[in-house]
């Protein structure tokens, strides 16, 4: 890949991996990846379905070995020697259905090392404290799938590990939730828990991530703070003028694209001013100029591709 | 924590979730009594109890005395049956011995046409019993106690019943042994064939609720594989004891024995433990190959093409270990005893005829160091085959993905 584009130098990190390929009857689904995750931070990885983000995170995790490359996770070389302190909520969520859901937290609090009695105790505390106590004895098979993705989420959580991984973790569920979750990411991030999620959907990835990796076609052409990648595009102008012809036009940048009585461009390298006095001088009467900071969307576009940003557009699930 | 107890713990988590969900679930009942239909119906018709009888050690006294005499015997034998506890054997009346007249009581314990394990002569007063050591020992009170009830209603003596011992032929012993061998081989067979073909479709239910990724992420897939293999192995053992008291409460109920079989070559004790070590191996052998080949399908129809070909590779190892057991000492039979799968089934057979210990204990041991290595074979494919993302995982068929040849659709 890419660059980080960010120094890390002297920074502790959770995660890092250098050159991560892997290849599946000879199709590359991750072409040489680099992550480097800062202990603490909310990290997204975006990207459109099929771009490699869940096999990223599959190799990070250890269910599945890179062909090629070096991955390091909490210290350790091989992920499952550290799988106590991750927690992990896959993309496809699943649990046992004929288990309570105290009983699933608990099934899921012991494969991480807890012991079933404190699994369970711990199960039935944090469903009470997220307004779902009086569904502890519920079967799984019995709770809506937004209920059932909770459970699953707390059951992820439930060892209180240093790591959590949530691979889509928007996906499936309603505004209210989805601002809960966030709520809930944030909370883990100020305790110091590294969160990492991938998500096809940027304005989950920019109201909660410090950085992103941008990744499309199995490799990442960006990673970094998504500030440095809304910085990637020159700000945005939106002009307005009374008149539609004159002089000034010529002091105008060549991509500026004429729309009823606005005017769009990129802001010229010389910045504004030169701008402002042509306009003044032409008679061209502004009747509104803002300088927009482009948007992590727009990002993406000039980072990713225009092909990218479609299936990005098209991804099945939320609204972007 | 160490690696090993690591695992040793996730191994636990996955067995006794397995453990709970099969035998608290209502169709755990199903399993439970399904067998036991056909062993009563068989029991009834007596076909399976015939078929043993003809090749075992009867628990019949034969009766070379006079027509009075045998007359009274099978009376007091008829009353106290049902009022005494414990066993009594059946008496036939072989010869009415007329005074004077002799009885070769030897001959007639030899000669296979009279099946009888002891042979009774003399008078009430004095009887004579002959027979092999072990029966004459078990049966020397019963004899006594039948002549003193056949002279008297309440009998205040008991009468000495003389014992002549007649040493089993060598040739009769193998025999015997031969035959116990081959009775515990279908037995074996039996249970890994009804039981082991259950983990068969194991994984699927974690791969159809998609749970088997959590699992992958948090567990050693080894663990895993181990921990469904011992469910199941317990779950098993469950039937089997409920199968095993079931059937003894009906042949106790019933207030006779079962036919005996001839006395294993280590004996009894020691057979029936390695009879249970050699299942618990069998089914793990079997097992954890069937784990390994079930994970790669993904959907029930997929196992249920695959049962029959499992149920065949069961049986050819079964004829295999047949086949061995007629060549003793031949290469057929070293090479049932080194394939691990048949290894149970050799062994087994072997305890029956041979009293050496300490082969068992390297076949044990053996059979072992495989469960390990299949465990961690199908263990390494599953996570190479089946745990990926990428084009087309899912709709690929076992061998598809197990050797990578065919296309995806």
């Amino acid at each position: 890949m890419t660059g980080n584009a960010v120094d890390l130098t002297g920074v502790e990190l959770a995660i890092e991996a250098r050159g991560l390929v892997k290849r599946f009857d000879g199709f590359t689904a991750v072409d040489g990846v680099d992550i480097s995750v800062p202990k603490g931070a909310i990290y997204g990885i975006l990207g459109p379905n099929g771009a490699g983000k869940t096999t990223t995170l599959r190799m990070l995790l250890g269910i599945i070995d890179p062909d090629q490359g070096y991955r390091r996770v909490l210290g350790a070389e091989r992920p499952t020697d550290v799988a106590r302190r991750i927690g992990y909520l896959p993309e496809e969520r699943g649990l046992y259905p004929a288990m309570k859901a105290y009983e699933a937290i608990g099934f899921l609090a012991a494969l991480r090392g807890m012991s079933l009695k404190e699994g369970r105790r711990k199960g039935r505390e944090m469903l009470e404290a997220h307004g779902l106590g009086y569904a502890a004895d519920r079967q799984i098979r019995q709770m809506s799938k937004g209920m059932a993705q909770t459970v699953q989420l707390l059951g992820t959580l439930v060892h209180e590990p240093d790591l959590v991984v949530l691979d889509e973790p928007f996906s499936g569920l309603d505004a209210l939730n989805q601002g809960k979750l966030e709520r809930m990411i944030r909370d883990l991030a100020a305790k110091g828990t590294t969160v990492i999620f991938s998500t096809h959907v940027i304005a989950h990835a920019e109201r909660l991530c410090d950085q992103v990796a941008i990744i499309a076609g199995g490799k990442v052409p960006f990673v970094g703070p998504v500030d440095l990648a809304r910085d990637r595009l020159r700000p945005q102008v939106r002009l307005e003028t009374r008149a539609q012809e004159g002089a000034w036009r010529a002091a105008l940048p060549a991509d500026a694209r004429h729309e009823g009585s606005f005017w769009h461009f990129t802001l010229p390298e010389t910045g504004v001013e030169p701008l402002l006095r042509a306009l003044i001088e032409g008679d061209a009467g502004i009747l509104s100029l803002s300088i927009e900071r482009a948007g992590l969307h727009d990002a993406f576009v000039a980072i990713a591709g225009e092909a990218a940003a479609k299936a990005l557009e098209e991804s099945p699930g939320d609204a972007k | 924590m160490s690696m090993f107890g690591d695992k040793l713990q996730a191994m636990l988590v996955i067995a006794r979730r397995d453990f709970v969900a099969v035998v608290f679930s209502k169709t755990f009942i199903f399993f439970l009594i399904g067998p036991i239909f056909p062993v009563l119906v068989g029991g009834l018709a007596g076909s399976i109890g015939g078929k043993v009888q003809e090749n075992v050690d009867r628990p019949t006294i034969g009766l070379a005395m006079s027509a009075d005499d045998s007359r009274a015997l099978l009376a007091a034998r008829d009353e106290l049956q049902g009022r005494v506890p414990g066993f009594i054997p059946d008496i036939v009346v072989l010869q009415d011995v007329k005074p004077g007249e002799e009885f070769d009581a030897r001959a007639a314990l030899a000669n296979g046409d009279t099946p009888v394990s002891a042979v009774v002569e003399g008078t009430l007063d004095a009887p004579l019993m002959t027979a092999p050591r072990e029966r004459a020992r078990q049966w020397v009170g019963i004899v006594s106690n039948l002549a003193a009830r056949a002279k008297s209603a309440t009998p205040t003596a008991y009468p000495e019943v003389a014992v002549a011992e007649v040493a089993t032929s060598v040739a009769k012993v193998k025999t015997g042994q031969i035959f116990t061998a081959q009775g515990s081989q279908v037995v074996l067979f039996l249970l890994t064939m009804l039981l082991a073909g259950m983990v068969l479709s194991n994984l699927v239910e974690e791969k159809a609720n998609k749970i088997i990724e959590v699992l992958a992420a948090a567990i050693p897939m080894d663990a895993m594989f181990m921990g469904k293999l011992f469910a199941m192995l317990a779950v098993s053992l469950v039937g089997i004891a409920v199968w095993g008291g079931v059937g003894g409460a009906i042949v106790l109920a019933g207030g006779r024995a079962l036919p005996v079989m001839s006395v294993p070559a280590v004996g009894w004790p020691l057979f029936l433990t390695l009879g249970f070590l050699y299942f618990t191996m069998a089914y793990l052998l079997m097992g954890s190959l069937f784990l390994s080949i079930g994970g790669m399908a993904t959907t029930v129809r997929e196992v249920q093409t695959l049962s029959m070909p499992v149920s065949m590779f069961q049986l050819m190892v079964f004829f295999f270990s047949s086949y061995a057991l007629s060549s003793p000492g031949t290469w057929v039979e070293w090479a049932s005893i080194i394939f691990p799968v048949s290894s149970p089934y050799a062994m087994l057979a072997r305890a029956a005829q041979d009293p050496q210990v300490w082969p068992h204990l390297a076949a044990l041991g053996w059979q072992g160091l495989w469960v390990i290595v299949i465990v961690r074979s199908g263990a390494q494919l599953f996570r190479r085959t089946v745990m990926k993302s990428g084009p087309a995982t899912g709709s690929r068929s076992v061998w598809a993905r197990v050797f990578k040849r065919a296309k995806a659709y």
